[in-house]
C-alpha cells in the first residue's frame, strides 16, 4: 500500500511489521515521534510488545540487551546525544552478539548544543562492532529496517539503521508499506542460537581471561581475543550475507539492487561524488546539472558502512580520474571518515594496476548548515577541474 | 586445538567450579591454620566456621579440619580477618616451594 507519511513513520511501520517483541527506547530530537508512535501502537494493541519506558538512552540500550539475550526481537531508536550516552552499551551489544536493531535519526553533537542534522553521531560510532546502513529516502528506510531485522539475527551482530534527520526524519513522501504477509515470508520469528532460561543458568560477558579457558563441561572456550576476532571474521562475511539479504528481499517484495552501494550515471562518469544518505540524491541533481555542461560525473550512494564494501567501491570507481567525497562528519584532527575509508579500498584494490583515482573530501552541512544545490554543484565542479583544496574543504562556511 | 569449533560466539558460563578459570593463580598471599587455635580443631567437633562461612569464593571446607581449595582461593584474606581466634594467617607465596604452589 502506498502511503504519504515522514520518514519516522516508515521506520516505525517497519518495526511494527517485523513484529519487534520489546521496545525500549527514551525521546531525543529529531528521533522523538518515531518512538511515540511506536507506543502508540502498542497502546492500541496494533503490535503485541511490551514498551518499556526508561529513563536514559544508556537503559534503553541495557534493556534491549537483555531482552535480546532472553530470545526477543528488540528496537531501539536513539539521535546524537543520546548516542552518545549509550555508547558503553553500544560495544556491549556488538560483544555480546545481539541482532538488536536501532534506528539512529542523525542529528550533530553537543557541544554546542545543536538539534539539526549532520551525521558526527552514527559515524563516531563506527568502530564499535555495528552494522551501519545509510537511508537515503522514506522507502529505504521502511525497507532497510525489514532486511536489517533479517541480517542481524542471520550474523548475530546489532545493526544501525541511519536516516537524516528532519530532511528524512520530518519531510512527507510517499513510499510502499509492504503487506504483513510480505514481511512474515521474509522474515521468520527470531530463533536465537541461545536464550537465557532459569531453568539453565548461565553468565553471559562476566569477566574473561586474556587466554582460553577450559568450559565446566570440560571444552576449551574462547579468550576475549577470540571472540573479538570472530566479530571481525563475521563482520567481513556479513557483505556476503546482506547480497542474500538483498536477493531474498528482491524476490519478496519486488524491488532491491546493489546492497552495497547505489550508483547514478557512475558508468561512463569520469568523476564520481560519494556520499552517505539523503545528501547523495541531492547530489543526482547536481550531476544533472552538470552533464549538460558536458562535465561527465555521477554520484554513489553508500548504503553499507559497516561492514565496508571495499571491494565493491573500488571496483564501481575503478578507472575514474577522480572521486569527490562530500561528507557531514568528519574525523577532527584529519579528514572526512568515509573519505578515509574510500582511499583505504583504493589503495588496497586498484594500487596494483598504477591507476589511483584523485579522491577530494568536503565537508558539508554540519549541524543543519544549510546545503545549498548551487553551491554544492559549483564545489562538485570545481573539483573535476583542479584540486579545490590540500585539507577537507568545508562548504558554506562563513568565515 | 584452538577454539575454532567452540559452540559459542560469546563469553558464557555455566554453573561449575572453575568457569572462569584457575582464578586461585591470581593470589599472593595463602591462608594457612593454626590447628591449636582453630575452635572445630580443638573441640574435635563441629562448630565455629565462620571462615566457612564469609568464604566469598566458598574455598574453604566445613570440616575438621577445615581445608581450603587453593586452586580457586585468590587469598583475599577474610577467613583470617573473621577468625575469631587468629586461627588463619596469610603467607606470602613466595614462602611456598613450585610443588607447594600445585
Amino acid at each position: 500500500m502506498h502511503i504519504i507519511e515522514n520518514g519516522n513513520v516508515a521506520a516505525a511501520l517497519g518495526v511494527k511489521l517485523c513484529r519487534a517483541n520489546v521496545i525500549a527506547a527514551y525521546p531525543i530530537t529529531p528521533q522523538t515521534p518515531l518512538t511515540e508512535r511506536l507506543s502508540e501502537y502498542v497502546e492500541a494493541g496494533e503490535m503485541k510488545a511490551e514498551y518499556i519506558p526508561v529513563e536514559s538512552e544508556h537503559s534503553a540500550l541495557a534493556v534491549c540487551i537483555a531482552a535480546s539475550s532472553a530470545g526477543t526481537r528488540v528496537s531501539t531508536a536513539t539521535s546524537a546525544n543520546g548516542l552518545l550516552y549509550m555508547h558503553e552499551q553500544v560495544q556491549w551489544a556488538a560483544g555480546a552478539r545481539l541482532p538488536i536493531v536501532m534506528c539512529v535519526v542523525n542529528r550533530a553533537v553537543g557541544a554546542p548544543w545543536n538539534i539539526w542534522n549532520d551525521q558526527q553521531d552514527s559515524i563516531s560510532q563506527r568502530d564499535t562492532g555495528w552494522i551501519q546502513m545509510y537511508c537515503a529516502d522514506h522507502q529505504q528506510i521502511i525497507d532497510t529496517v525489514i532486511k536489517a531485522y533479517w541480517l542481524a539475527e542471520k550474523v548475530s551482530i546489532p545493526i544501525m539503521v541511519c536516516y537524516d534527520g528532519y530532511i528524512l526524519s520530518h519531510t512527507y513522501m510517499p513510499f510502499d508499506v509492504p503487506d504483513q504477509e510480505q514481511v512474515d515470508a521474509f522474515l521468520p520469528p527470531f530463533r536465537p542460537d541461545y536464550a537465557l532460561n532459569p531453568e539453565d543458568p548461565a553468565n553471559l560477558n562476566t569477566v574473561t581471561l586474556p587466554d582460553v579457558r577450559m568450559d565446566v563441561h570440560g571444552e576449551l572456550a574462547h579468550g576475549y581475543m577470540e571472540i573479538r576476532y570472530l566479530l571481525q571474521e563475521e563482520m567481513r562475511t556479513t557483505l556476503a550475507v546482506a547480497a542474500e539479504a538483498e536477493k531474498r528481499f528482491t524476490e519478496i517484495f519486488g524491488r532491491g539492487g546493489d546492497p552495497y552501494i547505489e550508483p547514478y550515471r557512475c558508468d561512463d562518469a569520469e568523476y564520481v561524488a560519494v556520499g552517505l544518505g539523503s545528501l547523495t540524491y541531492q547530489l543526482r541533481v547536481c550531476v544533472d546539472a552538470l552533464r549538460k555542461e558536458g562535465i561527465n560525473v555521477g554520484v554513489m550512494g553508500v548504503r553499507f558502512y559497516r561492514p565496508f564494501p571495499d571491494e565493491a567501491i573500488a571496483n564501481a570507481l575503478k578507472g575514474k580520474k577522480g572521486v569527490i567525497v562530500f561528507e557531514k562528519a568528519l574525523s577532527y584532527g584529519y579528514e572526512g571518515a568515509l573519505a578515509s575509508d574510500l582511499k583505504s579500498a583504493l589503495y588496497e584494490h586498484l594500487a596494483y594496476t598504477g591507476a589511483l583515482p584523485v579522491v577530494q573530501n568536503f565537508i558539508v552541512g554540519i549541524g543543519g548548515r544549510d546545503i545549498r544545490t548551487e553551491e554544492l554543484t559549483q564545489n562538485l565542479k570545481a573539483a573535476t577541474q583542479h584540486r579545490v583544496s590540500k585539507e577537507p574543504a568545508w562548504i558554506g562556511l562563513k568565515l | 586445538m584452538g577454539t575454532r569449533n567452540y559452540k559459542r560466539k560469546t563469553s558464557h558460563s555455566e554453573h561449575g567450579p572453575g568457569d572462569g578459570g584457575r582464578t586461585g593463580s591470581w593470589r599472593v598471599e595463602r591462608p594457612v591454620f593454626d590447628r591449636s587455635l582453630c575452635i572445630p580443631c580443638k573441640r574435635n567437633k563441629e562448630s565455629c566456621f565462620i571462615c566457612w562461612l564469609f568464604c566469598p569464593e566458598i574455598v574453604i571446607s566445613r570440616t575438621i579440619p577445615p581445608t581450603v581449595n587453593l586452586e580457586y582461593c585468590k587469598g583475599c584474606g577474610i577467613c583470617a580477618e573473621e577468625c575469631p581466634t587468629k586461627a588463619i594467617t596469610m603467607v606470602d607465596e613466595a614462602q611456598f616451594s613450585e610443588e607447594d604452589k600445585d
